[in-house]
């Protein structure tokens, strides 16, 4: 009986090994992993292209110094001037977009600042500042935050000066959902996240549709050059089925509750 | 491989600018019990520990008819309180016996039989600890005994012990000389002393005060304070 | 408090079904913790033994800062791993990060330190009371070592049993040289962190459940083995 527990410890302590014959790493956003299109496209790709995508879920600032550091092959981000200054300075060879979703506004249902009335964007958020609503902000340097504070300037506003009822958690975006639900507060995020969140409590989405609010995702493969051990040809292969019709037929149907919510849009510009 | 003669040279020991011990001249041959007397404080622990290394000389000398670190390896020491490790008769036992190196079937043989000798037997797989006084000073005895040392130190041995245990102890000493074993023993109880003495050392502040064969030391000792402790008066 | 309960019953029914990606994380975390507690073992006990009966000018300094050490923030640990490990870092070239091997490596700085300060104060103990006796015996520094390491082997389990402890539930260090990767480096802690920030309470709570489940049955495992509080064998 003891060597039977012995035994099932030991073999509990052996990993499985990757099934796949590639491995890949890469860095992407939580936002992009909260919304589950990851547990879609992964699969598939392993399937299509005998290829093992390993994904770090981390913020848009820790993605841009992974692929700086060459610790990921690739990154998948939604930043476009972080994205630019990553090309730049040469850490990643090109930038290629690949699909868009929207940023929402979330708050408590009885919306005390009134932002379902508003006709724009920033509108929505001075109202929330007026009226001194609690408002959670990502705070973490993502794409997330860098676009809510792009907005709060459209508003002629600076965050700076805020008083209490700004919250910035300095989280991803799901500890920030949980935040904004407990307190409950206003909060801007983006709407797969929010659809694929299980702890709405009070919360509700409030506003919506400005296109200012729409998110682009661009695919960004780290540069061989820089750091010569990363699988380029990998994250080449994998560029090049994530803009096939292939990833456009999943991403576009791609559904919770029937509401879509990345639109693809690769190729678009060419 | 013969230790003896000893000789200790102008040894003394010093802490704090006390003097604890010496300075002492002295010679041990090779024969028989030699039991260390004298009051409390007088340095009886201290001048057995000097002799077998753990206490270290702040002047003089010890000088073995071998080298020193030979003469330590063929010698042993039993402590006031015994010091049991914690695990059973026969593991303590054999203990010394593999730190030199014996297989461990020929060292519980061995164990076995020096146990049988002494009626420990029947606890041989109790763990040391849970034995009564009497019992674990018999077992740190024959731990003591076990590689046939060529001189054993004893510091008062058998202070904490009853009547039964004491006899006991002294049985095995008995045995022990017979069969060749220098023994130097520290003791409070005269009688013991009586009982087991070949020659005597009779030590006062910390200096040999006088050294005589036992039956002369018994009968007839020369100086004051001799007398006085064989009377029974607390001497200083 | 409805979290709770329904986490009581997912747990109940995950473990039952063996749920396959329940299993493979917990495995996981098993394996990450356990290996680090072994070489961690490997490297606290003969330095706690080897610190108690030593004597060298910088002892005192040497056990403080090995008692300090014990509440070195595990999120610090993993920082400083990260940066070492990374691509850009000194070890790079080894490709460590983001593997269990990363996360054992930051177990193993974590808990060796709380290993040893344990195990050190219970030698060191051990060594006032054997120590006439095995300086009279003559011992080397390697018996004194061993001697002291067997007969202090029930404390030096609790020791090894708090370091495991402090591995399995930990979080911080192995988040981030790990990465929290699905179906490579995510441990029971690290999903129960994901899913917490999914909102997904009940799951997170389950999981918590069977982390708790997992390590005493581990203990009680170990203590089972040794046969402790078997009368006059431990």
């Amino acid at each position: 009986m003891k060597r039977l527990i012995a035994g099932v410890i030991a073999a509990m302590a052996i990993n499985g090994s990757a099934q796949a014959a590639d491995v890949m790493r890469m860095a992407v956003t939580t936002s992009f992993n909260n919304s589950g299109l990851a547990d879609v496209l992964l699969p598939e790709i392993a399937k299509d292209l005998d290829l093992e995508v390993q994904l770090l879920v981390v913020g848009t600032g820790q993605a841009i110094k992974l692929g700086q550091a060459g610790d990921v092959d690739a990154i998948l981000v939604h930043s476009l001037k972080a994205e630019e200054a990553f090309v730049e300075g040469g850490y990643g060879t090109h930038r290629t977009e690949v699909m868009y979703n929207d940023f929402v506004f979330i708050g408590p249902q009885d919306d005390p600042a009134r932002i379902s009335d508003a006709d724009a964007a920033t509108s929505a958020l001075a109202a929330i500042a007026e009226a001194k609503a609690s408002f959670v902000s990502r705070g973490d340097d993502s794409g997330t935050h860098k676009k809510e504070l792009s907005l709060w300037q459209g508003a002629g506003l600076n965050p700076a000066e805020f008083g209490d009822w700004y919250n910035a958690v300095g989280a991803g975006m799901g500890a920030a959902l949980n935040t904004a639900s407990g307190m409950p507060a206003y909060i801007m995020s983006d709407r797969a996240s929010w659809l694929n969140f299980g702890n709405k409590g009070d919360l509700a989405l409030l506003y919506a549709g400005d296109p200012v609010l729409f998110n682009q995702y661009a695919y960004l493969p780290v540069n061989p050059e820089m750091h010569g051990h990363v699988k380029n040809d990998l994250a080449l292969k994998l560029e090049g089925w994530l803009t096939s019709d292939r990833a456009k037929a999943l991403i576009n149907d791609y559904k919770i509750n029937g509401e879509t919510l990345f639109v693809f849009n690769a190729n678009d510009k060419e | 491989m013969d230790l003896f003669p000893m000789t200790a040279t102008k040894i003394e020991s010093r802490r704090r600018g006390q003097q604890l011990v010496g300075p002492i001249d002295l010679t041990l041959g090779g024969q028989g019990i030699t039991v260390v007397i004298g009051p409390n404080g007088a340095g009886k622990t201290t001048l057995l520990q000097l002799l077998h290394g753990t206490a270290r000389l702040s002047s003089g000398k010890i000088e073995w008819a071998c080298s020193t670190e030979e003469a330590r390896h063929h010698q042993a020491f039993v402590f006031q309180r015994p010091v049991m490790l914690r695990r059973t008769v026969l593991e303590n036992l054999i203990y010394p016996l593999r730190l030199r190196g014996v297989t461990k079937p020929n060292a519980e043989e061995r164990a076995r039989e020096w146990a049988g000798r002494v009626g420990l037997t029947p606890m041989l797989a109790r763990t040391a600890t849970v034995l009564s006084g009497g019992e674990q000073q018999k077992l740190a005895l024959v731990r003591a005994l076990i590689c046939e040392p060529k001189l054993l130190f004893l510091d008062e041995p058998c202070a904490a012990l009853d009547g039964r245990a004491i006899r006991e102890i002294e049985e095995i000493l008995q045995r022990a000389r017979a069969s060749g074993t220098r023994m130097l023993l520290s003791t409070h109880d005269l009688g013991q002393a009586r009982r087991l003495a070949d020659d005597v050392l009779f030590l006062l502040g910390g200096r040999v005060h006088e050294a005589a064969p036992a039956n002369v030391f018994f009968h007839g000792p020369e100086t004051a304070q001799a007398r006085a402790f064989l009377r029974g008066d607390i001497v200083e | 408090m409805v979290d709770i309960w329904s986490g009581i019953t997912q747990a109940f029914w995950l473990v039952l079904s063996l749920d396959f990606e329940l299993v493979e994380i917990a495995g996981r975390s098993l394996y990450v913790t356990l290996t680090a507690l072994v070489i961690a073992c490997l490297i606290a006990l003969p330095l706690a033994a080897l610190v108690a009966v030593k004597r060298f000018r910088a002892r005192r300094a040497v056990i403080a800062v090995m008692n300090a050490l014990m509440g070195l923030p595990p999120v610090v640990v993993g920082l400083i791993v990260y940066v070492v490990l990374s691509r850009s870092g000194p070890l790079g070239v080894f490709g460590l990060l983001f593997t269990p091997a990363a996360m054992i490596v930051a177990q193993v700085i974590i808990i060796v330190p709380l290993i040893a300060s344990i195990a050190h104060q219970s030698i060191r103990d051990l060594w006032q009371e054997y120590h006439d006796l095995l300086i009279s015996m003559n011992v080397t520094q390697t018996q004194k070592v061993k001697t002291l390491l067997w007969d202090s082997r029930r404390a030096l389990l609790t020791a090894a049993l708090a370091g495991f402890g402090r591995g399995i539930g930990e979080v911080g260090a192995i988040m981030i040289v790990g990465g929290n990767i699905d179906h490579a480096t995510r441990v029971l802690t690290t999903a129960i962190a994901l899913e917490t920030g999914k909102g997904e309470f009940a799951l997170a709570l389950a999981l918590g459940f069977i982390l708790i489940g997992l390590a005493v049955a581990v203990n009680l495992a170990i203590h089972w083995l040794g046969q402790t509080e078997r009368e006059g064998r431990w």
